[in-house]
């Protein structure tokens, strides 16, 4: 723990944010990935959990992105009635 | 089942208080994991919340087709479709985070671009690193790992390119629910399409048609939970057209 805090004392600035504050923030964080909710939040360090944070955003965009195409080609080759029957199913 | 309402209304009143109970320590135990942002967050893993994103992005998708008047070219036509996504999942942050205000603001400043200089927008998907960045990024040695991480991570959530840690760090506990929730909204979704369009061309066909379509709707139900709103939506209307033909 005293190592964690050392390393995150060192920036200079306006911090009034206190280093407990971040790594609350962090392990909040960490609630959330896929991977690292099993283990025990102790041995993970907070580089880490950014580290996989940045990793599952970019699965999560691409997997948007992969699904946006395969929605416009599913809605092109849709029959323009069904689609129709769908949006007034889900606007009702 | 039919006893004494007196006693009944008394009983369901105890268990009511027991159930009010549990729920209240478990959202005291919530509350006390997510300390400030309890207040405003939203849903994100609701059904509900899920459900009316899902209509709100038919319809949303169904405009920017109609809009664009003709099939796009397959490489802008996924593009169009993740702008909407986009779009609709931003307006149902109802605009308490910065990544969802950043989403809707950057499409305003490109459709005002677009309109005044009339030039053809490249793409309106902020997710592009514009070469100001590297001006403005400050590659100071003494930045920690954590604090390096943490502008990488600002980078990827958009609006949080500029912000201290803490602020990135909520934005990003608060981008993750909903970022999932679409995903999850849009393969539902892409499920039923492909779902229902493998299985029959038109509803409006013949009664042998229809049963080739329930029975790709019940598959694509028995796979995500969130695709039996729509199966059961489509049956609905499925008994009202063909009539006596439907036998549920």
């Amino acid at each position: 723990m005293s190592s964690r805090r050392s390393r995150s004392s060192r920036q200079p600035g306006p911090s009034r944010i206190t280093d407990d504050q971040i790594n609350d923030l962090v392990s909040k964080l960490q609630q959330l990935l896929p991977e690292i909710q099993d283990r025990r939040s102790k041995k993970v360090s907070s580089a880490r959990v950014l580290q996989e944070t940045c990793n599952y955003i970019r699965n999560l965009h691409k997997e948007v992105d992969d699904l946006s195409e395969r929605l416009s080609g599913l809605l092109e080759t849709t029959d323009a009635s069904q689609a129709a029957i769908i949006r007034n199913l889900l606007m009702q | 089942m039919i006893s004494n309402p007196v006693a009944n209304s008394s009983d369901r009143a105890r268990e009511s208080s027991k159930k009010k109970k549990k729920r209240r320590s478990q959202s005291a135990r919530d509350q006390s994991e997510n300390t400030t942002q309890s207040r405003t967050a939203i849903p994100w893993k609701s059904e509900a919340q899920q459900q009316a994103y899902s209509s709100k992005l038919l319809q949303a998708i169904r405009q920017a087709r109609q809009g664009s008047s003709a099939p796009a070219a397959p490489r802008r036509g996924g593009g169009a479709v993740r702008e909407a996504a986009d779009r609709v999942l931003a307006a149902a942050a109802k605009g308490r985070t910065r990544w969802s205000r950043a989403i809707l603001t950057n499409r305003l400043k490109i459709k005002f671009m677009k309109n005044r200089r009339q030039r053809v927008a490249v793409t309106a998907s902020s997710r592009l690193k514009k070469p100001r960045v590297s001006i403005l990024r400050l590659k100071c040695k003494n930045l920690s790992t954590v604090q390096r991480k943490a502008r990488v991570l600002g980078r990827l959530v958009p609006g949080c390119r500029k912000q201290p840690l803490p602020v990135v760090l909520e934005e990003v506990t608060d981008y993750i629910p909903a970022l999932e929730m679409q995903i999850r909204a849009m393969a539902a979704l892409a499920e039923l399409l492909s779902g229902s369009a493998s299985g029959s061309s038109s509803i409006e066909e013949r009664a042998w048609g229809v049963p080739t379509v329930k029975k790709s709707l019940k598959q694509v139900a028995g796979k995500c939970p969130a695709a039996e709103f729509f199966v059961r939506m489509h049956q609905k209307y499925l008994c009202a057209t063909v009539g006596s033909h439907v036998v549920m």
